[in-house]
């Protein structure tokens, strides 16, 4: 199932929480929404379930505008941040109850069969006589995609699908949610705050900033070509200098970019700390070294420019440190943006 | 500006507004309508003759015996509150959730109960009796009696305040005023003492409203001796059944004066934070394990 | 045991346990023994005698039937004031806790003059040929109005900390409302009515002050327990005043027992496995 929105808005009291957002996702498609909070993300997601009505513009579900279909009648899965799993139910119990309040009348036998598949199929075999809070964090959240793909959604809604749980569980859980896209292959939305969950398991990437889309692309776009400098800063680390623009070149101190496009005036020119080569002498930005972080694959050299501003960059274990070295910071895929 | 958003289970306006009025009716039915006839029958002969019914000497000892009692039994009953919270909420001890129990028992009992145990303590046949009859102490059909009983009846109602209060705020205060030096006094005043300062006070008014307002236990006890071991809801009883409702009911608005003024309290001591935490009571709701072993 | 850091352990549990041994254990191991000292064929004589018999019966069906209107009463009292927002919320809300706070022969007097067949309440009841005072009904009145707070209260808090997400993922599995609150929502409140319903129910059996007024007293009719052991004691015959204020202690254990346990049960879905 395609989803659109057209010009979605949505105020909350004084406080606008989504800008005329558009945004299509196609049939199969898996589109993370990422973004820090109070971005809008969750309230576009929620807007997408029926959760949110949206004060202005449409969402389209098909050829169908769904923006006043009620969220029980608008057949999405949604899981919710802390899982919402009914604590009276056993696991087996919370997958059936949307079969149970279906308006389609399933037979008990059915209902049964249909459970053993999901749990099959989320890994949780033998657990359905368990209560939630029986199981473990993880365990609960594949329950609570279980009860939504049980209802067969058009499309699944996660929100923050792996928050509450710990870094080496998430990691497993999101490339077997990713595993398990890729069977059903349903129309899936998920909000996330965290760039390397958004980017690991997404076809695309919406980023969103103050309630309006930044950029939206696949992981490879983004990370490649970020359009302005908050997608820049917020997919990484990222090195921070201000610079002038002058006819299609951005200087700084006597090292000079291209900035082809640019207007003349004050920019900032961004470059991540991977992409910088030390240099004892050559050409680059004269700058000194401060300060040494050890990294299990890398260092992290802390160096100062000569006008004092900081600049972080990444070298081989092997990289000698001697404090109050200079040097020059040979820079590759400088990125330019325009002051806003 | 309203927000639209999909309504909640309930919003539906035509079952909103038809439950709201359906409870609205039944509180004004079972709640106000009998506040309001205490006042209406106290004043149906007009101000004068309520003030004269007050006036009376029998009403005038009622009412000074029960603020005794409750000047008596409220302080002792607070002390008690603090040294049972003090004692189970910052040591771990053998017998302390049995200690618990019996604590929060007077409250699942029936004042009657209370009142016809008191008599088989004190009274002539009780164990104490020819005791404390051959020393001439009187303790039923006195003072001492009626305040005993209340005693019994309002005994868990200071410590149900503190005691999930001090339980959730822990002991680590204590121990730094402790480490500092403190001595055991000077820890409680200074460092526990303002913290639960309100969840104290809202323990003592609760107390001290049922005292004053307990009938049933302190019937039993107090011999119901007119102008000598009547309080106010037992000389209310006595004027209700000598068909002086104007009395009764004079007497009444001063209970329910009471009552008002300790509502409007407990209110003002909620909004403090007071009353919030609640250990559920034996028989409490969602009792948690953990609050308590 | 671990150390004691605190100072004061001593003091306070010696005026705890002093305090609740003479105020509280004294008494009631009193009457315990008093009912003892009967012997077995005297005290089941008295307690199972047609009189007592029939307060016990008075007094639990109408408490019974008392609770049942405040499970009503006090479940909708307290959905309207969590979920919604009207004019005097605030009012209502601290109006509840009256019927605690106002003494029971207050409470006794003014439901005996609201209910009477010349009262607000009473005269149009007696019109359409029901009467209230003086019958089973004006007990019922008498113990609702003093228990309702109890459900109330007990429910109240727990449907202010319902998760909203639960009834949001009720809405996407595609539930009604009633689907919604009779499957999620319901099923959550069921401990704390219980303990609602069990404190509310106790009260009333062991109520007295407010009914004595309403209740009319007739015996085999509308005389409650209570007021059977009261009566006993003003006859000066102690051991059946002990033996059946003792049956009131018994069945105010049982129902403190009852309750844990079915609380236990009804909670047994948030232990961990």
């Amino acid at each position: 199932m395609k989803i659109r929105l057209e010009d979605v808005t949505k105020t909350f009291q004084t406080f606008r929480a989504v800008h005329g957002v558009s945004l299509e996702i196609d049939s199969g498609e898996l589109v993370a929404l990422l973004g820090p909070s109070g971005s809008g993300k969750t309230t576009i997601l929620r807007m997408v379930a029926g959760l949110e009505y949206p004060d202005g513009g449409a969402i389209y579900f098909g050829a169908e505008n769904a923006t006043h279909i009620e969220v029980r009648d608008r057949g999405v899965g949604f899981v919710f941040q802390h899982y919402a799993l009914f604590p009276h139910m056993t696991v087996a119990e919370n997958i059936a109850f949307g079969m149970k309040v279906s308006k389609r009348k399933r037979s008990q036998a059915d209902v049964n069969e249909r459970v053993g598949d999901l749990l099959r199929l989320v890994q949780l075999e033998g657990l359905g006589d368990r209560f939630p809070a029986q199981i473990s964090g993880g365990q609960r959240q594949r329950v609570a995609l279980a009860r939504a793909l049980a209802v067969d959604p058009k499309v699944l809604l996660l929100d923050e699908p792996f928050g509450a749980l710990d870094a080496n569980v998430r990691r497993d859980l999101r490339r077997w949610l990713r595993k398990i896209h890729d069977e059903l292959g349903i129309t899936t939305l998920f909000v996330t705050h965290d760039q390397a969950e958004a980017l690991d398991l997404a076809d695309r990437v919406v980023i969103l900033d103050k309630g309006k889309i930044v950029q939206s692309g696949t992981p490879e776009q983004v990370c490649r070509a970020p359009e302005n400098a908050f997608v820049m800063n917020f997919l990484g680390d990222a090195n921070r200098l201000k610079v002038d623009v002058k006819s299609g070149k951005a200087s700084f101190q006597d090292t000079s970019f291209d900035a082809h496009g640019l207007p003349d005036g004050p920019a900032e020119l961004f470059f991540r700390p991977a992409d910088v080569a030390w240099r004892e002498d050559g050409h680059g930005i004269p700058a000194t070294i401060i300060r040494v972080i050890d990294r299990p694959d890398s260092r992290r050299v802390l160096a100062l420019t000569r006008n004092g501003q900081a600049v972080e960059f990444d070298t081989a274990p092997e990289f000698p440190f001697k404090a109050e070295t200079e040097g020059f910071l040979d820079i590759r895929r400088p990125r330019i943006y325009a002051l806003p | 500006m309203a927000e639209k958003r999909p309504p909640r289970i309930g919003e539906n306006p035509l079952f909103r507004g038809t439950i709201i009025s359906i409870v609205l009716i039944l509180v004004a039915l079972v709640i106000v309508a009998p506040l309001i006839v205490i006042g209406v029958e106290a004043f149906s002969k007009g101000w004068a003759y309520f003030a004269t019914t007050i006036g009376q000497a029998d009403t005038r000892h009622a009412i000074f015996l029960t603020a005794v009692t409750a000047l008596i039994a409220v302080p002792i009953n607070t002390a008690f509150g603090i040294a049972a919270a003090w004692a189970i909420t910052k040591f771990d001890f053998p017998g302390r959730r049995l200690l618990l129990i019996a604590i929060e028992i007077p409250f699942s009992i029936s004042p009657i109960v209370a009142g016809v145990s008191y008599l088989f303590v004190y009274g002539l046949q009780g164990l104490f009796g020819e005791a404390l009859q051959s020393a001439d102490v009187k303790i039923l059909f006195a003072l001492p009696g009626i305040v005993l009983a209340s005693m019994f009846v309002t005994a868990p109602f200071v410590a149900r305040e503190l005691i999930p209060l001090m339980q959730a705020q822990g002991r680590d205060l204590e121990e730094a005023a402790t480490s500092l030096g403190a001595s055991g006094f000077r820890t409680f005043f200074s460092v526990t003492l303002p913290n639960i300062k309100w969840a104290l006070l809202y323990g003592i008014i609760l107390c001290n409203s049922r005292v004053m307002g307990e009938f049933g236990a302190v019937s039993v006890v107090s011999g119901n001796i007119r102008g000598q071991t009547n309080t106010l809801p037992l000389h209310i009883e006595l004027l209700y059944h000598d068909y002086n409702a104007i009395g009764a009911f004079a007497a009444a608005s001063i209970l329910a004066l009471l009552a008002i003024v300790t509502l409007i309290a407990k209110v003002i001591l909620e909004r403090r934070g007071a009353g919030r935490v609640r250990r559920p009571s034996l028989a409490g709701a969602a009792q948690k394990p953990e609050t308590l072993t | 045991m671990a150390r004691r850091i605190l100072p004061g352990l001593p003091l306070t549990l010696g005026i705890t346990l002093v305090y609740a041994a003479i105020i509280i254990a004294l008494p009631l191991g009193a009457l315990v023994f008093k009912a003892a000292s009967l012997g077995p064929e005297d005290y089941w004589r008295i307690v199972s005698s047609e009189r007592a018999v029939a307060s016990y019966r008075v007094t639990i069906l109408c408490a019974a039937a008392a609770t049942l209107f405040n499970l009503v009463f006090g479940m909708a009292l307290a959905w309207v004031l969590v979920r919604y927002r009207f004019p005097g919320r605030r009012i209502v809300d601290a109006l509840v806790d009256l019927p605690f706070a106002l003494p029971t022969a207050v409470a006794g007097i003014a439901l005996t003059t609201l209910f009477a067949s010349n009262g607000w309440f009473g005269g149009p009841l007696s019109a359409i040929g029901i009467k209230v005072a003086y019958t089973p009904l004006g007990i019922i009145i008498a113990m609702a109005f003093t228990s309702l707070p109890f459900i109330v209260r007990t429910v109240q808090p727990v449907l202010e900390e319902l998760d909203p997400a639960l009834e949001e993922a009720g809405q996407t599995l595609g539930a009604t409302d009633l689907e919604i609150f009779s499957r999620v929502l319901l099923p959550q409140l069921v401990p704390a009515l219980l303990a609602g319903l069990s404190l509310s129910f106790a009260r009333s059996l062991g109520e007295f002050g407010a009914i004595i007024f309403i209740a009319g007293n007739q015996p085999f009719e509308t005389e409650i327990t209570a007021l059977l052991a009261f009566i006993r004691l003003e006859e000066y015959d102690y051991p059946a005043s002990a033996a059946i204020a003792s049956v009131m202690l018994i069945a105010a254990f049982m129902m403190l027992a009852v309750t844990n346990l079915l609380q236990a049960r009804a909670l047994r879905y948030t232990e961990k496995g």
